[in-house]
């Protein structure tokens, strides 16, 4: 109830004119750099921060907080509509949603995607509100064994589910993985496959990949079929609208993607890219229209899209209640409160009680705001479809360069992007999933290190993986999920000889 | 501490009195800066400050600020090297971070190829362990490293980072072989922090910005900071001062592209040590708790020359660089 009362009081802070002002300002700031591929939040709070200095500090933090939610939002508009995810938590959400924009059922696909966003970082921000003082001690305890136990469960659901044959997605995901190891590797500090480039000593930027995987590649698969046969893109085909089928379908995905979302996202190594892999695999199992999956399944932009907003609301847990930065965004965040002399940690609720319960109150407000932007925007971004493939393409080529070297200036990472560009098409035309390459590259370098610090703890002994609870139970999930799908196929093929 | 920052204010005052003739083209100065880092962090926050300080001061005209990311600062010195020769309104922040990167990475280009200008802030090492931990001082520490340095585990930032380097260091001091310490690098502040909080690691070390709410709070125990004589902020005894002999400052600086001319340098020189002492640049430095370390000309060379030598040394100690 004392959490009732403080959030009341911080909604009175929230909705003061400025307040609203600062928050209006950053979700639109936080839609645009979200919809550029490259340029993400943490950069445009990182060149904010000297501006702020004279505002106020409850108004610039609450301006922070709406970026930070806007380019979650911003990220899966072009996600879904030109198949360019703006940021690596958006790569789900392309998968399906640009399938059925190409269907004619952008519409659907943004609402959803914005809905779904809506109701999760609504659920996450209460679950901000009530269970932080909680949730924090169950993150804290989460050790690199459960981390690795945590990666585990997604390699095994997540590989899975990606492409129809299960070669192929492997094929695919190794290649990530060994995409993965360039670049300086960080538990001894040498680096590894980078040829004496220093540019590649950063690891493989992950918006490089996904952009040039997805969106260049997918620009030359198009412009080499051109003459065999042209494809007819209709910009909206039914409704314009979600359907009461679509609502339907979409409703479950969001919970389900929340339940991912803010748990994951609350830890301090869990990141808002694994719960979207994970919702994405669950609701490809769990649909009742398999045969629609690869082809614009509404559950595919539902779950993910749900998962990304709602591990973004997660992230904010640790930040604010112990002082932990957990993703780049928050580090600017963290940045922002210390830039006023206030330093989050377990004595910002009591020592600043009015700024904390007004940053949440106003990401309440940010929600809001960000539905009532984005939904009449729906009609006028599936327009974007109806240009002509030439001209669009075209821009989506423009428009990945751009976002890549102003992200990182540097000619190569401008080759990378190319090559990229060039693997993804030869991937298509081959028919490999290009998914698992980005899924690749962000959970192997994770699980290496993570396993690598876990017996370096251990003196090198194994046991400690089973020793944890959490690892243990983990792992354990991922024998199951690993079995089941054989285990059924051999009772089905049993049932089929009784019969 | 006072003692030492009174001389510095005496000689920064005598170099900018002697060096009183060049003030009015310093006023005109545009300088550009390079932060060789992404948006956000240490490097790049340095460098807007002083963008904020000189610009609002008065100080220069204009100032620009670049990013160069990458490998530690690996690219930025090479950018700054090749491209930019006698340039003499070029400066590039660095610190502490970039000796050991350069050395890790074996960059083509080493920091001798710079124009060496001022050192301009600190900040401590600060070593804790989680609050019910049996160890209660550094005393404490180095005997459980002494008898077995891999079953201290020690969680920081990047390997060959000064964390890393400050580890090494507190066990050759406690008598220990610093090539078998069992240093576990993370890479944000954030998941160290975790996982001293957790439990899961014997010690955790980094700046101490990183950890102060977390002791305030009693959630870690703080067993000193690396400086010579406790400082003000903290209520423990700094480490050297309870036996073990290690100090050590990640500190941070400015440096000027290499072939300027005696009177570019000068320039430069004077402008960091107007800015040094501007109303601006002090507001900066305390709202941002950054202790200030002012020092130019050949005394930061020097000490700049003999952090290579430190930094060379115990990274070829611990296996990080082959000599």
């Amino acid at each position: 109830m004392e959490a009732f009362v403080s959030l009341a009081g911080g909604l009175a802070v929230a909705i003061q004119p400025a307040n609203l002002l600062f928050a209006l300002i950053g979700v639109l700031l936080g839609t645009a750099v979200g919809v550029l591929p490259g340029i993400g939040p943490a950069l445009t709070v990182a060149l904010l921060l000297p501006i702020t200095f004279k505002l106020d500090p409850a108004g610039s933090i609450i301006m922070f907080a709406g970026i930070y939610y806007g380019g979650m939002y911003g990220g899966s508009t072009t996600a879904i509509l030109i198949n360019t995810p703006g940021e690596s938590a958006s790569m789900a959400t392309a998968l399906e949603g640009n399938q059925m924009a190409k269907a004619g059922r952008g519409g659907p696909a943004l609402a959803t995607s914005a809905i779904g966003s809506f109701v999760a970082g609504t659920i996450a921000t209460l679950g901000l509100t009530f269970l932080a003082p909680y949730l924090v001690d169950i993150a804290v305890s989460f050790g690199p064994e459960d981390y690795f136990a945590l990666m585990v469960v997604a390699f095994v659901t997540v590989s899975a589910t990606f492409g129809d044959s299960p070669v192929r997605g492997l094929t695919s995901l190794f290649i990530g993985l060994m995409l993965g190891l360039v670049g300086i590797d960080i538990l001894s500090g040498q680096s590894r496959l980078s040829f004496g480039v220093p540019e590649l000593y950063d690891n493989i930027e992950v918006t490089t990949l996904a952009v040039g995987l997805f969106a260049v590649g997918e620009a030359l698969y198009v412009a080499s079929r051109r003459h065999v046969h042209e494809e007819k893109l209709e910009a909206v085909r039914g409704s314009l609208w979600m359907t009461k089928e679509d609502w339907k379908r979409s409703w479950k995905p969001w919970l389900r993607g929340t339940m991912f979302g803010f748990p994951i996202g609350a830890l301090p190594a869990g990141g808002a890219e694994i719960p979207t892999f994970l919702s994405y695999s669950t609701e490809k199992r769990l649909t009742k229209y398999p045969e629609e999956f690869g082809r614009g399944a509404i559950e595919g932009v539902a779950g993910p899209e749900a998962a990304n907003n709602a591990a973004a609301a997660g992230t904010l847990v640790p930040l604010l209640t112990l002082g932990l930065p957990t993703s780049a965004t928050a580090a600017m965040l963290l940045a922002g409160f210390q830039q006023y002399g206030l330093n989050p940690g377990p004595l910002l609720f009591a020592d600043q009680p009015k700024l904390v319960w007004g940053l949440i109150a106003s990401l309440f407000i940010a929600n809001t705001m960000l539905l009532v932007l984005n939904l009449p925007l729906v009609g006028l971004w599936v327009r974007l479809l109806a240009i002509p493939q030439p001209w669009l393409y075209a821009g989506i080529l423009v428009f990945a360069t751009m976002g890549t070297i102003a992200a990182n200036p540097s000619p190569v990472e401008l080759i990378m992007l190319a090559v990229f560009g060039v693997l993804g098409f030869l991937m298509r035309r081959f028919d490999f999933p290009i998914a698992p390459v980005v899924v690749g590259l962000i959970l192997g370098p994770i699980a290496e290190s993570q396993l690598r610090r876990a017996l370096s703890i251990s003196l090198g002994d194994p046991m400690v993986l089973l020793q944890s609870p959490i690892s243990a139970t983990l792992l354990t999930i991922a024998l199951i999920a690993l079995i089941l799908p054989f285990f059924l196929k051999g009772l089905g093929r049993f049932r089929a000889v009784e019969d | 501490m006072s003692q030492f920052r009174k001389g510095l204010w005496r000689s920064a005052l005598a170099a900018a009195a002697v060096a009183g003739f060049v003030t009015s083209a310093a006023a005109q100065m545009e300088l550009k800066i390079m932060a060789p880092a992404a948006p956000g962090g240490g490097w790049d926050q340095t460098a807007r400050s002083m963008q904020q300080a000189l610009t609002q001061s008065g100080i220069a005209k204009s100032v620009q600020v670049t990013n160069v990311p990458g490998a530690g600062g690996s690219i930025g010195i090479a950018q700054l090297v090749n491209n930019s020769k006698g340039d003499g309104n070029q400066l590039m922040v660095m610190g502490y971070v970039m000796v050991g990167a350069l050395l890790t990475n074996k960059s083509p280009v080493t920091l001798d190829q710079t124009t060496p200008i001022a050192r301009l802030t600190t900040e401590y090492e600060a070593i804790v362990v989680p609050a019910d931990s049996p160890i209660k001082n550094a005393k404490d520490l180095a005997a459980a490293i002494k008898a077995d340095p891999a079953k201290v585990t020690w969680a920081g930032g990047s390997a060959g980072g000064v964390d890393h380097i400050a580890a090494a260091l507190f066990a050759k001091a406690a008598g220990a072989d610093p090539t078998k310490i069992n240093y576990i690098p993370f890479s944000g502040g954030g998941e160290a922090l975790a996982a001293i909080l957790g439990g899961k690691v014997t010690a955790g070390i980094s700046g101490y910005g990183e950890f102060e709410s977390q002791v305030k709070a009693g959630k870690l125990r703080l067993i000193g900071l690396t400086s010579a004589k406790k400082t003000a902020n903290v209520d423990v005894p700094s480490i050297k001062e309870q036996g073990i002999d290690l100090e050590i400052a990640n500190w941070r600086a400015v440096v000027a592209a290499p072939g300027i001319s005696a009177d570019q340098k000068k320039a430069l020189t004077d402008a960091m040590d107007k800015l040094a002492k501007s109303k601006e640049w002090q507001e900066n430095l305390k709202a941002k708790g950054w202790e200030d370390a002012y020092i130019s000309g050949d005394a930061f060379t020097k000490i700049l020359g003999e952090e290579q030598t430190r930094t060379k040394e115990v990274l070829t100690a611990v296996g990080l660089v082959k000599s």
